[in-house]
């Protein structure tokens, strides 16, 4: 069953088409990977998915549900959490602080039951925090609970905002280049980090990553993207084959023979 | 018994004022420097909470200060004391030992209402145009009043010290004053308990990275209204306490000038610290009664101050940080044990 549905989705920059009549079917449980030359349109397509974008034209069905129209914290609230391509963590909160606040949506009390602690207070802070403290675990930060991100190194901050995504308990975990900025120790880890998570949390993960030793190892099924058009897609096998892959990142194959 | 250290603390602290004030060994303008204290430690922590932990820039906080200062001024007036403009009063006289709260909360919601109008331009601009446009909401109220002909206008509106009186005639206390550390005290419970919660931290995501919140799931429209109506709520009940010190207020009260004065108490506190906030609220008022020898030398020499603090320390007394922070010790009073981070 497909967890999320993407059907002709274009968007306009003005009068650029940084994406074009993009179609992608995602099932439930797989890995798939986005990649394409820089300027592609991947990160637009995730803007577009997770609603920091409202598309010109298309459709978009989360588990069924058209997700058009909603706010980026209510597409959120419906499972599906991302990390961005330059990190961007909440600096002057601790790493606890932070994997507690993304569980925002899922709080359920509001200004008043914080202001008198609520008895519906009580329970869903304890919650978010036994989360968080599972998370932190998980991920073996427990030692950097109390620290603020910025002071980390990049490879722990990647690990932190992957935790953070994971702190809403998703069903679709979005990563937007994971690996960038990492040296070859750190990606091995990420590898690892990312085949593990989606076995422990049974969940389907869509990555756009340009690390092909990233993509290659941990991909399904690849997507392939080139001026806001899917140029391909199949198993990672049969995109190293493809001609029009080839081209897109080197140029014309005639060209390079010649 | 530790959890309520801090209540206990302040209400001792209230009750040797109070007892002293009831046994004059502080004479009236000590209890008037103590009253304005209170407010302006009201001012302050409500300011902060938009300018220091959501990181937005409003500069109109005296704006609030002046809705709430007229709504419960005119309300007390008209049910409680018997006024030329108002006609005779509505309520018992004595009844106001009771409802002066609610006047006052009445006039704090009218006050957060206010704050909507500039909760919804902070959806779209943040930055240097939304603080033109808490200005200017500044300059609205402060017009809005002075051509408001029934509540005084330019001239200002008194007949507050008759609520005063009337309730010493029901129990002889400073009853203003009992008021003032009741609202001191609620102010900072309130903001306390809200930047201490995973919902309220919601509004230190949204300065840090409001894409980021916005993605990861918190409501920044909503955190934005919260914090702006919580704000300029806690302002409007400042600003009711405030009216009832003097007995008089007048539009002139609430000008930039004001809100120039409150804002310098939160840089000088430092930035998103509630600790740092009352301190410098407390110092302030000091400071500015001090240098009151100095007449017009003051206003050279506390902006020299400033000058001098954002030199040396840039980020406030406290920037981001608490007391406890700072002397560890007072966590072992101050913060309830099992409580992490």
């Amino acid at each position: 069953m497909a967890i999320l549905e993407i059907r002709n989705l274009t968007h306009f920059f003005g009068g650029l088409r940084a994406v074009s009549g993009f179609n992608l079917e995602l099932r439930e449980g797989e890995v798939l990977g986005l990649i394409g030359p820089n300027g592609a349109g991947k990160t637009t397509v995730f803007n577009l998915v997770s609603g920091f974008y409202q598309p010109t034209e298309g459709d978009i069905c989360f588990q069924g549900k058209n997700i058009i129209g909603l706010r980026p914290h209510g597409v959120t609230a419906l499972g599906m959490a991302r990390t961005f391509q330059n990190i961007r963590l909440w600096n002057t909160l601790t790493v606890f602080e932070n994997i507690c606040i993304s569980q925002h949506s899922q709080l359920g009390y509001g200004t008043m039951a914080t202001v008198f602690r609520s008895k519906a207070f009580r329970t869903s802070e304890r919650r978010v925090h036994k989360t968080a403290e599972e998370i932190l675990d998980i991920l073996s930060l427990q030692h950097f609970s109390n620290e603020y991100p910025k002071n980390l190194p990049y490879g722990l901050q990647r690990r932190i905002e992957i935790g953070r995504a994971l702190a809403i308990r998703p069903r679709l975990l979005m990563l937007d280049e994971p690996a960038a900025g990492m040296n070859p120790g750190e990606v091995d880890q990420l590898i690892d980090l990312i085949k593990w998570i989606r076995d422990k949390f049974k969940l389907t993960i869509w990555l756009i990553e340009h690390h092909m030793r990233v993509v290659m190892n941990i991909c399904e099924r690849i997507e392939v993207m080139d001026f806001g058009e899917t140029i391909a897609q199949g198993t990672p096998e049969e995109i190293q084959q493809d001609r029009r892959v080839i081209q897109a990142y080197l140029g014309d194959a005639d060209l390079i023979d010649a | 018994m530790r959890r309520y250290s801090p209540h206990l603390f302040y209400a001792l602290l209230c009750l040797l004022i109070l007892i002293a004030a009831q046994g004059n060994w502080l004479n009236a303008y000590l209890q008037l420097i103590i009253m304005f204290m209170g407010v302006n430690i009201i001012l302050s922590t409500s300011l902060n909470l938009v300018n220091g932990y959501m990181g937005e820039f409003s500069v109109g906080h005296a704006g609030f200060m002046a809705v709430g200062a007229y709504v419960t001024s005119v309300l007390n007036v008209w049910l409680f004391t018997s006024d030329r403009v108002f006609g005779p009063a509505l309520l018992p006289a004595k009844s106001v030992i009771f409802l002066f709260p609610v006047t006052l909360l009445i006039g704090g919601i009218v006050a957060a209402f206010v704050g909507l109008l500039v909760a919804i331009p902070s959806f779209k601009t943040r930055g240097d145009y939304l603080a033109i446009i808490t200005l200017a909401v500044n300059y609205i109220v402060k017009s809005a009043i002075e051509n408001i002909q029934v509540i005084g206008g330019a001239r200002g509106f008194m007949g507050m010290r008759n609520i005063g009186n009337a309730m010493k005639e029901v129990v002889n206390l400073p009853w203003i004053m009992i008021w003032i550390f009741v609202g001191t005290g609620f102010s900072v419970w309130v903001i306390y308990r809200f930047v201490n919660s995973t919902y309220g931290k919601g509004i230190v995501a949204v300065r840090d990275d409001e894409i980021a919140a916005e993605i990861m799931g918190v409501n920044t429209r909503h955190m934005k209204m919260v914090a702006f109506m919580l704000s300029s709520g806690l302002a409007g009940i400042a600003g009711g306490l405030f009216a009832h010190i003097l007995g008089y207020i007048n539009p002139g009260s609430f000008t930039i000038m004001k809100s120039t004065e409150i804002m310098v108490m939160v840089y000088l506190g430092g930035m998103g610290s509630l600790s740092g906030s009352v301190l410098s609220a407390i110092g302030f008022t000091i400071i500015l009664e001090l240098f009151r020898p100095l007449q017009v030398i003051k206003w050279v020499a506390i902006p020299l101050l400033l000058i001098l603090l954002m030199l040396f320390r840039p980020e406030g007394l406290l920037g981001h940080r608490e007391l406890t922070d700072v002397f560890p010790r007072l966590r072992r009073i101050f913060v309830p044990q099992g409580r992490r981070a």
